[in-house]
């Protein structure tokens, strides 16, 4: 039988409840269940993790870098979206 | 492209570099940048998968239960780590059956050290406190490195390796107090580990061919002669605390320096084993090469299973 490479899988923890799945790495297995049980092994030998996704990395859709430009950049000028834009007399201590 | 172009992307590349920004994988990177961090990141997890080995071969015989577990999760996290740094190295592009050819047709290079026998239990004090001692010289300053997906996989290596060195200093401690013949094995093991274990910091200085540009790339922070002297600087009180005697004759605290004198490294001895010619190289390699054919099948069923799975799935789905 000819060799079929196991795929490559991304690996999200979170690290404890209240706080978010976060990108940990990645790793080859040749299934969803095999990718997790890896990904323990892997990943989580220290307590790092309560929770553990798993993804195939082909599923996922990136960003290009070279278009950080017009993807990003328009943000920039857009100063009016932070509070700090906004005048406010002395007298106001919170808002 | 042109070339001019080319000459534009690189300087903005270097630039950023020299601000501290890291690289990440979809970033424009030059081609040299992209093959030096293929070199050293793939080499580096080879030498975590094949470091596995000389340890691997105590793991039944350990003296108590206390050594046996702490040699197991020592043994797998060399696993862990090969992993990390080999899912890194692949973010440029690379596949890991390509790591894994170059590693296993002799292409690419890992640590000489691995290619030394482990005779004694003491070895395995002397590996966690001289071998993993001087990796984590190595390794330290990568955190901080250009490359992200390098810099994130080795700040989970540094982490997780300050045990591996505590508890082999702890085997030696614990030999070096014991009987004549425990602590004759103790200073037997430091005997053939020490010269090895400066040569794993890398040729001199003057020998070495890919520091300046390394420096660069923050790929290197400090040069090999520095590294080799902190590690010589730190490790000397550490013998003399536990009455085990650093085999060097020439060796000499230089109060002036405030550092310590010596003596010559036989390089002529790194460089055959770095050729091939070590004790242990044709070993490691037909232990790690034999294990990848054996596994084949089963990579093979699980892949085929997996395949099976999915199809019985779309099948209900319909």
């Amino acid at each position: 039988m000819a060799t079929k490479n196991w795929p490559l899988w991304e690996v999200f923890v979170r690290s404890k409840n209240g706080l978010e799945h976060r990108h940990f790495g990645s790793l080859h297995a040749a299934d969803a269940e095999m990718a997790l049980e890896n990904a323990r092994d892997v990943y989580t030998r220290r307590n790092e993790g309560v929770s553990i996704w798993v993804v195939e990395s082909k599923h996922i859709t990136a960003s290009n870098p070279e278009h950080n430009g017009e993807l990003f950049e328009p943000a920039q000028d857009k100063v009016y979206r932070h509070p700090t834009f906004y005048d406010l007399p002395d007298e106001v201590k919170h808002m | 492209m042109s070339e001019e172009q080319i000459k534009n992307l690189e300087a903005q590349f270097e630039a950023r570099i020299a601000r501290d920004e890291k690289i990440e994988a979809k970033d424009w990177m030059p081609e040299k940048y992209r093959q030096t961090h293929i070199r050293q990141m793939s080499q580096h997890a080879h030498s975590e998968i094949v470091g596995m080995l000389p340890e691997g071969n105590w793991i039944t015989r350990a003296p108590s239960l206390r050594r046996k577990v702490a040699l197991l999760a020592k043994v797998q996290d060399e696993a862990g780590h090969g992993l990390y740094l080999y899912s890194a190295c692949e973010t440029l592009g690379i596949s890991r059956d390509e790591l894994y050819d170059q590693l296993h047709s002799g292409k690419a290079k890992y640590s000489s050290i691995f290619n030394y026998p482990t005779v004694t239990w003491a070895d395995m004090g002397a590996i966690g406190w001289l071998v993993d001692g001087a990796a984590i010289i190595n390794q330290v300053p990568l955190c901080n490195t250009s490359y992200g997906p390098y810099a994130r996989a080795m700040v989970r290596v540094c982490k997780e390796e300050s045990f591996h060195q505590r508890q082999g200093y702890e085997i030696m401690i614990k030999l070096a107090n014991g009987t004549p013949e425990q602590k004759e094995m103790a200073q037997d093991a430091l005997n053939r580990w020490w010269w090895p274990s400066l040569m794993m910091l890398g040729p001199t200085d003057a020998e070495s061919i890919h520091t300046e540009q390394s420096m660069k790339w923050k790929l290197k922070r400090k040069s090999n002669d520095e590294l080799r002297q902190q590690f010589i600087d730190q490790t000397v009180p550490q013998a003399d605390l536990i009455g085990l005697t650093i085999p060097d004759p020439d060796l000499k605290w230089n109060e002036e320096k405030g550092s310590y004198d010596f003596g010559e490294i036989n390089w002529d001895e790194f460089w055959q084993v770095v050729k091939g010619h070590g004790p242990c190289n044709k070993e490691r390699m037909n232990a790690r090469v034999g294990a990848w054919e054996r596994g084949e099948w089963v990579r093979d069923a699980a892949m085929a299973y997996a395949e099976k799975q999915q199809q019985k799935k779309e099948k209900q789905v319909v």
